[in-house]
């Protein structure tokens, strides 16, 4: 059949195609235009707030804080949106390139220097003077973590620490773990503890001068080598054990200090594991992440955050699991303590409304709801109390979390300085070349070093 | 006896003939200029849009300092100047290298012989439909599944490779084997597509070459080397610019796998561009880098074109 545009007088029929080009080139056009116009609206004195953040596991938490806050605030309503972490930062960047960025944002101390430096982050000093919001009622240094030059850039929201994680079935005897040393020489009971772990294929423990490192059936100590600048699943605590800092200063420091001794020392003990057969190779890692390969039975020991205690605790988890207290080393028992705050985009349109929600978020009234849920560690204290009888009545022990966050000297900030990404990369780069063996760590770490610097110049 | 008419023939009508035009006598001659530029203007729209622009922005942020978040300012050659001396660059160029040498090299003479087989041996439709199935599988999808099926411990590959007595591999995680790894895995997804093109090129060969060079006796093997591959010149040369071209822009593959492979072995020119904008922010130093792989690129074309004498056909 022939259609009955083909029959119309010539004229028609090319205005008609005239029109149906036009049509379709304005279509075009339209179309990605269409696509980009969703962004807060203000409509008649209600308002919506975008609100960021990038862990699935707490969204219900920070959910139920935000059906609180607008039952007192009922003209604010709060739109959350949860993008994956390897994802997080790169989508906001893109956002604030475009001036379209959230309203308020979950902030992390290493990525929020850049956003400083970019005048994104609203200061909220101002706000925190007006309302008297009390500093106190937070873990000690984590509201210092988010100040520059006098400036404030978020309120804290939470807090994590490291421990040694190990499977209950490959470590029966727990004896000791919670008194373990450690030094870069020998490895103190910490490295027997690894040895006595590993198993090879006929059965003998690393302990036994017959153990076989090429056909190892269970690794003593699982590794994290894609760890950034900071070490913080694993070198960097042994490290700060053993005397090593970072930084002339933190935060906002500007001359690191991979080239210390300390450090080469510790990276140095970590590649004897691997040549030990105590820990995989880097070839001989699986691809899919530690918190699997634990969940295989094929390592005992690793070094986690409190945030992954769901994962260790909870139903999902394939294998029985304890945490302990890190080792102690030279310098004492160290872990890292990290926070992560929320952040008000500089740009919104909203800041008294923002500073409402961002004021609630670092209050008791929300942390207390978050602490509850037991997901995170609050930062305000009521709300750790909270979250430590939440796992308390759920039968999960989490001291050695919080006993090593109290203790004195206990913990470390981890580095906060520009140029966090580059250094990152740098540094895993230096330090992964040490462990699959093509430097040595004092040169590695030295060159490395000089890098870093290099950025501050 | 073979023929290719199915392939090479014109159509065996024209299109119908409108009855209402050709009543009125002989055709006004009609000026389908305007219209023309009219069905153009989307595709000319999106190309200004979506490439010409950027491509000028791209220029102009190579010359200043830019982060996304400030206003980008005029530095001169600054970026071009660090970009010689930056160590970081020449390395991921030489990856690259070492990439594209063993990707291209592979999956051309793959390709080569794939194509051979179709157009001598059989042309089954089916068969040419399979060998494109890899080349429409998401290049992202590619990355995942075969960083799974390497998997030291859990892919099948190192299963396979216990099975028969070998030492399991840390494909991906190994320095040394990372990136021939990924070179290889783009092959498996790109050789059928390639082989595709290549054997179109070979149904342009008139048959009776092959029948006359056959009654005097020449082998198959003789025939390829006498017949097809000269014949073939111009598209092989085509072929294999617009591969070294996409071969030279591998990403996907690769920034999928990064993580878990070692000392940024396989951190290739479009991965370092990408970081330097993306991740560090460094949005003019990125547009340089970007532009002398356009140039690189460029030279690379031309020397392949000059080479190949791509634009003579032996065949007119």
């Amino acid at each position: 059949m022939t259609p009955p545009a083909l029959k119309l007088p010539e004229r028609n029929s090319m205005s008609r195609r005239l029109r149906a080009a036009a049509a379709l080139t304005v279509a075009a056009l339209a179309l990605p235009l269409a696509a980009c116009s969703a962004e807060s609206g203000d409509d008649g004195g209600k308002v919506t707030l975008n609100y960021w953040l990038w862990d699935d596991k707490q969204l219900p938490a920070y959910q139920a804080c935000a059906d609180e806050f607008t039952k007192a605030n009922p003209n604010t309503t709060i739109k959350f949106t949860q993008t994956a972490w390897q994802q997080y930062w790169q989508n906001l960047t893109t956002q604030l390139a475009s001036g379209s960025a959230p309203d308020v944002w979950t902030d992390h101390a290493s990525y929020y220097p850049q956003f400083v430096t970019s005048n994104q982050i609203l200061d909220i000093q101002p706000f925190v003077d007006k309302d008297k919001v009390d500093l106190n009622q937070y873990q000690a240094g984590l509201a210092d973590l988010f100040v520059k030059d006098g400036k404030r850039y978020g309120l804290p929201k939470d807090w994590d620490t490291m421990a040694l994680v190990y499977n209950t079935k490959l470590v029966p005897d727990a004896s000791g773990l919670d008194k373990l040393t450690w030094n870069p020489g020998d490895g103190g009971s910490f490295e027997q503890a690894i040895a006595k772990a590993s198993v090879d294929a006929q059965g003998r423990n690393g302990l036994d001068p017959a153990f076989d490192k090429n056909t190892v059936k269970v690794y003593g100590f699982l590794p994290e080598w894609a760890d950034g600048s900071q070490g913080q699943n694993g070198w960097g605590d042994l490290a700060v054990a053993n005397g090593f800092t970072y930084l002339d200063k933190n935060p906002w420091g500007t001359k690191y200090k991979y080239d210390d001794p300390k450090l080469a020392e510790t990276i140095g003990w970590f590649k004897h594991l691997i040549d030990k057969g105590y820990a995989p190779k880097f070839d001989k890692q699986s691809t899919i992440g530690r918190d699997a390969t634990m969940d295989s039975g094929q390592a005992a020991f690793t070094i986690v955050g409190s945030w992954t205690i769901g994962t260790y605790l909870g139903t999902g988890a394939k294998q029985q699991y304890a945490f302990a207290q890190l080792p102690t080393g030279p310098a004492g028992r160290k872990t890292a303590i990290n926070g992560l705050s929320d952040a008000i985009y500089a740009g919104t349109k909203h800041p008294n409304q923002a500073w409402s929600w961002v004021k609630f978020l670092g209050s008791s009234a929300c942390q207390d709801i978050v602490g509850d849920k037991a997901v995170v560690f609050p930062a305000v204290k009521s709300g750790t109390d909270k979250a430590l009888a939440a796992h308390k009545a759920a039968g999960r022990n989490v001291q050695a979390f919080t006993d090593q966050a109290t203790a004195s000297g206990g913990t470390f900030f981890l580095p906060i300085t520009d140029h966090g990404n580059e250094v990152s990369q740098i540094v895993q780069d230096a330090i992964q070349s040490v462990v699959v063996g093509q430097a040595a760590p004092a040169d590695a770490l030295k060159k490395a070093n000089d890098q870093v610097n290099g950025l501050f110049k | 006896m073979r023929n290719s008419l199915a392939v090479t023939a014109p159509p065996a009508s024209g299109p119908p003939i409108d009855p209402g035009s050709v009543a009125g006598g002989p055709r006004r001659h009609r000026d389908d200029r305007r219209v023309a530029w009219l069905f153009l203007a989307p595709v000319l729209v999106g190309f200004a849009v979506f490439y010409l622009y950027p491509t000028v922005r791209g220029v102009w942020y190579s010359l200043t300092d830019y982060s996304l978040l400030n206003t980008p300012s005029y530095v001169g050659a600054d970026n071009y100047t660090k970009l010689i001396s930056d160590a970081q660059f020449w390395t991921s160029l030489r990856i690259t290298g070492y990439y594209v040498l063993v990707n291209i090299g592979t999956q051309t003479l793959l390709a080569l012989g794939l194509a051979a087989l179709m157009h001598r041996l059989t042309r089954s439709v089916v068969l040419r439909a399979t060998l494109l199935l890899p080349w429409l599988v998401p290049n992202v999808t590619v990355g995942l599944l075969w960083m799974w099926m390497l998997d030291t411990n859990l892919g099948f590959v190192n299963h396979l490779l216990s099975a028969i007595g070998g030492e399991p591999q840390g494909f991906l995680q190994n320095s040394d084997l990372a990136m021939p790894s990924i070179a290889l895995i783009n092959t498996w997804a790109y050789t059928g597509y390639t082989a595709l093109l290549l054997y179109a090129g070979m149904l342009q060969i008139p048959p009776h070459l092959y029948e006359s060079a056959s009654l005097d006796g020449a082998g198959e093997f003789r025939m390829f080397r006498r017949i097809t591959l000269p014949l073939l010149r111009p598209i092989l040369a085509l072929v294999l610019v617009v591969s070294l071209i996409g071969s030279f822009q591998i990403f996907d593959t690769v920034a999928v796998t990064e993580k878990v492979v070692p000392v940024g072995a396989t951190r290739v020119i479009y991965l370092y561009i990408y970081k330097q904008a993306f991740t560090y922010f460094h949005m003019g130093y990125a547009a340089a880098v970007a532009m002398a792989l356009v140039l690189i690129l460029g030279l690379l074309t031309a020397v392949q074109m000059w080479l190949l004498r791509a634009s003579r056909s032996d065949l007119t």
